[in-house]
């Protein structure tokens, strides 16, 4: 196999045993995006010297005797992930030319681990979106095939790791847009915890369930990088010290402990619109999971069909207030023309932000204007609640909750961007956990019509050890995560 | 719900965005729609349900309120991404 198709796991073994430099790695990937990447389109940015440079360091310190499970492993961040000396554009044209002044703690975290950053990818601007195709400078395509959506908003992320670009790669869900991708590309993605990782240095979004998280080529990668990234930050008010829980992932993944956890499904998720074959192949991961002894419990969630409603009013105010920050003053595009102040912020979020960051603006500053404030956002808030109880309530019954990911594979490019709600309710099933802020994995159980269908495991608040459990179980037993894209 | 014209100028006014006479059409039109959607919300018995605005149940957050040295190579980057600046200083135009 070629080194850009390791897992961490296999790539650690080989660094450990002198077989292979993180060099060798890193050229390894470098020289795969120079191949497939004019097709597939999830970078942004290559960093090519940079990123030998600290492949060389990485080396270096291994030589010393360092050891580490991210020491040399090159990866991607999503690029609304702030690297220092690197441009951040999000994808937007207001961000065309801006250059990160310093690092995000999580990029901050991984540097200090060794891990080497080959450069940024591709996502919906500023993250708005669940296909990718509302960036500024271009759709990226899915590896599996060529002419559809990596999903989104963290669609660079994903199908760089689908394509052996990288060995994982960063990503932030807000409500979908780490799962989403994983799932139509065919690899594992963690939301995790809100407050589990800093967001101190990511793009605000919706800051009440903004996460950064690991999309990987396996459940066992994507929990060596959420433990890399994760901790408490007085940068981040809202991260939680979670030290004192227990980590029972290893024991989980082993059939004998796998017996007796209940695991939840919820009737509201296998209702009409989702696809046969999707349904088919979630209920056939079942099936394994009660081979191995866990006991399925059927649970209601009845208000979860309004996550969508919620999630489309909160996620638009809180994004009009965090964009307000882009004025054409203190960074970004800037009209020049403009002679009075109130043009100069007119004119420089007119033409820098593209239709969605304007229609998603345009919806928050209604809902939060004068008037509209209790009849939507205070009444969102307050079903955001009932959303909340109703799944701890469930989650007191059961260990975790399966639902698809997505109702469907990836869908066509250009197919439905032209109807903004269609596409809002692509999130149907991905928004209950990011309303709740429980944390959530995509992993791949199957395929229809050769894409890729995602199964979503949603466990209970810091609970990320169950997930990773259930996912390494999974992935023990079948060979889903293991297929390869041709790239046609 | 059915935008007029003027209530969508009005809101593209409060989010200090200048938008073409065919993007107030598609926004008037694409936002009713999503409100149309969104009306589900009132179907919902919310009488006595407190809002959620921080979802793991965390309160205050303290430290200590202190200046902080940072990198200056850091700070000049961050300070240079703006279109003028003199002097180290950013430049705004009158706001009187």
């Amino acid at each position: 196999m070629k080194l850009n198709g390791l897992t961490i796991r296999q790539a650690q073994e080989k660094l450990e045993t002198g077989e292979i430099t993180s060099v060798d790695l890193t050229r390894a990937c470098l020289d795969r995006i120079k191949a497939v990447d004019n097709k597939v389109k999830a970078c942004l940015t290559v960093c090519e010297e940079e990123a030998l440079v600290e492949a060389k360091k990485a080396d270096a310190r291994r030589a010393k005797g360092e050891l580490g499970d991210l020491l040399g492993i090159p990866y991607i961040a999503k690029d609304n992930i702030m690297a220092k000396g690197v441009k951040m554009t999000a994808a937007s044209k207001i961000l065309e030319n801006y250059i990160a002044p310093f690092d995000a703690t999580i990029i901050k975290k991984l540097k200090e681990k060794g891990a080497v950053l080959l450069g940024k990818s591709n996502l919906d601007e500023f993250a708005h979106g669940a296909s990718t195709e509302n960036s500024a400078f271009g759709p990226t395509h899915n590896p599996w095939d060529l002419e559809r959506v990596p999903g989104g908003s963290s669609g660079g992320s994903a199908a760089a790791v689908a394509a052996d670009m990288c060995l994982f790669a960063l990503g932030t869900d807000t409500g979908g847009s780490i799962r989403c991708p994983a799932s139509f590309c065919g690899v594992a993605g963690l939301k995790p915890t809100y407050g589990l990782a800093s967001r101190f240095g990511l793009i605000a979004m919706t800051s009440s369930t903004d996460v950064p998280g690991p999309i990987a080529k396996t459940v066992e990668d994507a929990k060596i990088v959420m433990d890399a990234i994760s901790g408490i930050d007085k940068n981040d008010a809202t991260t939680v010290n979670t030290k004192e829980l227990s980590s029972e992932a290893s024991e989980l993944s082993s059939k004998r402990v796998l017996k007796g956890k209940k695991i939840g499904m919820p009737k509201e998720y296998f209702n009409e619109g989702l696809d046969e074959d999707v349904k088919k192949f979630v209920m056939k991961a079942v099936n394994e999971y009660e081979k191995q002894g866990a006991e399925i419990v059927n649970v209601s969630l009845p208000h979860n069909k309004y996550g969508v409603a919620v999630y489309y009013i909160i996620t638009p105010s809180e994004i009009s207030s965090n964009l307000a920050r882009f004025d054409g003053i203190r960074y970004g595009f800037s009209d020049k023309e403009s002679k009075k102040l109130i043009d100069v912020y007119k004119k420089s979020r007119g033409k820098g932000f593209g239709p969605e960051a304007k229609r998603r603006i345009m919806l928050g500053t209604y809902a939060l204007s004068a008037g509209y404030f209790d009849a939507y956002y205070l009444k969102a808030q307050k079903v955001r609640t009932i959303i909340k109880e109703e799944f701890d309530r469930v989650l007191k019954e059961v260990d975790c909750i399966i639902t698809p990911t997505s109702p469907h594979t990836a869908f066509k490019i250009g197919e439905q961007s032209s109807d903004p709600l269609k596409m809002y309710l692509e999130d149907v099933y991905v928004t209950g956990a990011s309303l709740a802020g429980l944390p959530a994995i995509s992993i791949p159980v199957g395929f229809s019509r050769g894409l890729p269908v995602g199964m979503q495991i949603i466990g209970k608040r810091f609970d990320e050890n169950l997930l990773y459990g259930m996912g390494i179980a999974f992935q023990g037993a079948t060979d889903y995560h293991k297929a390869k894209p041709e790239l046609k | 719900m059915n935008f007029k014209k003027k209530e969508i100028e009005h809101i593209a006014n409060l989010a200090r965005l200048e938008l073409s006479g065919e993007e107030l059409d598609i926004y008037g039109k694409q936002l009713s729609d999503i409100l149309g959607y969104i009306e589900q919300l009132q179907e919902v018995d919310t009488e006595g349900v407190e809002p959620t605005a921080q979802i793991t149940g965390l309160e205050n957050s303290w430290r200590e309120d202190e200046a902080r040295a940072w990198d200056d190579s850091e700070r000049i980057n961050a300070i240079n991404q703006s279109p003028e600046v003199e002097e180290g200083q950013i430049k705004v135009g009158r706001v009187l």
